[in-house]
């Protein structure tokens, strides 16, 4: 059996008629007791389950998924990664996941395509123009790679930009680390090294209830039966309110759909990825060649998975006054995932009021891009029962002090 | 693909002329002397984030500008029933405020709940 992706495993496999490979993660029966389980087969879940057989040698984990493993949000968004924030503690998080990225696919012996092609945020007035400034000061500061280019520098590096835009292209922030990767591939590559440490993947297992005992988790009932375990971990994003409160936890979380769009595929044109604020653009090119299109938040609760016709027309319009030339080209395809939005666009990452129940949600528009360091740091607490370092101030208690971390206004990204 | 929002004072209108406001009937607690952080925090920022039937405030916002209450089907998108911001939910009450709730009451003296 062919178990290491090589070149030469590829060319093995070749002349053998392929015959040799085998399921990348295995899928067993559930068994009756964990040392821990994790809620949630997103990124983030299946990063967590890692890292606790990984960094913490806790590999008797179970992974329970409602639908299938990369599913939800993971199979859902434009597959952006970027650590352009401006408060300290949202840098050094969101850069360590730029790191943690960086060395996935050697980490995970699976090409995740992480092609870090910059990111752009473009200004379009005089306020846009000095936010970038600050911006960018504030990622130097913070130790994030940044660029600032005026107008014309712009120009320069992203060929194709609308000559005469009726919202002015004054200048822009590069991130040069940024870029994107192959979204399910950080699934499964994360999904495949967990099972061969001993992570137990149980996918269509839907948890129906918590087991608390005493005021403490001793484990979770599913559609497959009672699992028991002191410590468990949920990472469901736009369902962290359904399941908390299964728990009797009460989240400051609202669940939105997020639209995203491809167009049908051209020839590359588009070597970066462009966000545009002023317009609502957020768009990249992927390496099939369809356009990725980003819209914002259908800005009402959902839990549709599918998003609204104003939204969508108001993403094409961004594009088409960025790029005319992308009027002609067609949607392909169309749809939307439920993010977990907190007043503060700051996520939740740790402990929980109940003992053993630890949680990782609040990402909103952003999870993609956090997921090795969402996964890192729930690994961490479910294992240590604190806070990682780099998440102390992503506990859920920020909201009773008043400590928020308000990155929506701070970095100006709509997340 | 569209919400059809039937406004209490004009009629049928499409979404893009509302603004959705969050959920409905969060009364404040008070005295505000008496009332502590984990109180407060759940007035300001825990939200149902109901799936299924919620109950929620919009305005419509491109029209006559005014509040009023809708229940709708967060899975679905379909507007189950609409009332002013002084009226109880025509429905039964199962996960939104109780009929006669005090503060939505008219001439309640509580403020902020709506």
């Amino acid at each position: 059996m062919t178990r290491r992706y090589s070149a030469l495993s590829l060319l093995r496999e070749g002349v053998n008629g392929q015959r040799g490979w085998e399921p990348a993660w295995r899928s067993p029966e559930p068994k009756a007791r964990y040392d821990a389980i994790v809620i949630g087969g997103g990124g983030h879940g299946l990063a967590t389950a890692y890292y606790l057989a990984k960094n913490h040698g806790i590999t008797n984990v179970a992974l329970v998924e409602r639908g299938w493993i990369g599913g939800g949000n993971t199979g859902r968004n434009t597959t952006v990664i970027r650590s352009n924030y401006f408060f300290p503690a949202s840098a050094a998080f969101y850069d360590f996941s730029v790191e943690l990225y960086e060395g996935l696919s050697k980490e995970l012996n699976y090409n995740i395509m992480f092609s870090q092609r910059g990111m752009w945020t473009l200004a379009h007035d005089r306020h846009g123009l000095e936010m970038a400034r600050r911006s960018a000061n504030a990622m130097l500061l913070n130790g994030v790679d940044a660029e600032f280019h005026d107008g014309p520098s712009v120009r320069t590096r992203i060929p194709g930009l609308n000559p005469d835009p009726r919202f002015p292209i004054l200048g822009g922030i590069k991130q040069p680390r940024g870029g994107t990767a192959r979204h399910d591939a950080v699934a499964w590559g994360y999904a495949r090294a967990a099972s061969a440490l001993g992570v137990d993947i149980i996918q269509n297992c839907e948890v129906l209830d918590f087991v608390i005992e005493g005021g403490r988790v001793r484990g979770v009932e599913t559609s497959l039966g009672a699992m028991r375990s002191d410590c468990v971990g949920m990472a469901v994003a736009g369902h962290s309110s359904v399941i908390a409160a299964k728990a009797g936890l009460r989240l400051p979380v609202s669940s939105y759909a997020l639209q995203a769009f491809v167009s049908e595929p051209v020839k590359p044109c588009l070597d970066t990825v462009i966000l545009s604020p002023a317009t609502g653009t957020y768009l990249s090119q992927s390496d099939k060649g369809e356009l990725v299109i980003g819209a914002g938040l259908d800005l009402y609760l959902s839990y549709a998975q599918r998003g609204n016709l104003p939204w969508m027309e108001r993403a094409a319009a961004g594009v088409v006054e960025l790029f005319p030339q992308f009027s002609r080209l067609r949607f392909l395809r169309q749809w939307a995932g439920i993010v977990d939005v907190v007043h503060d666009s700051t996520p939740i990452l740790g402990l929980t009021a109940v003992d053993g129940l630890f949680i990782n949600c609040g990402w909103g528009t952003g999870g993609f891009k956090s997921i090795p360091a969402g996964g890192w740091c729930l690994a961490h607490a479910m294992a240590t029962g604190q806070s990682h370092p780099l998440a102390r101030a992503f506990d859920i208690e920020r909201f009773e002090t008043g400590a928020l971390i308000d990155e929506a206004s701070a970095s100006g990204i709509a997340h | 693909m569209m919400l059809l929002i039937e406004c209490p004072y004009c009629g049928p209108r499409a979404e893009i002329e509302f603004r959705y406001g969050g959920e409905s009937h969060i009364q404040r607690p008070g005295p505000h002397t008496e009332v502590s952080d984990a109180e407060w925090a759940d007035y300001l920022y825990l939200r149902k984030n109901t799936k299924g039937e919620h109950r929620e405030r919009w305005l419509h916002a491109s029209g006559c500008r005014r509040w009023f209450n809708v229940a709708r089907e967060t899975v679905t998108h379909e507007v189950l029933a609409v009332y002013k911001m002084t009226d109880p939910c025509p429905l039964p009450d199962d996960t939104g405020a109780p009929v006669g709730d005090p503060a939505t009451a008219p001439g309640s003296s509580v403020g902020g709940a709506s």
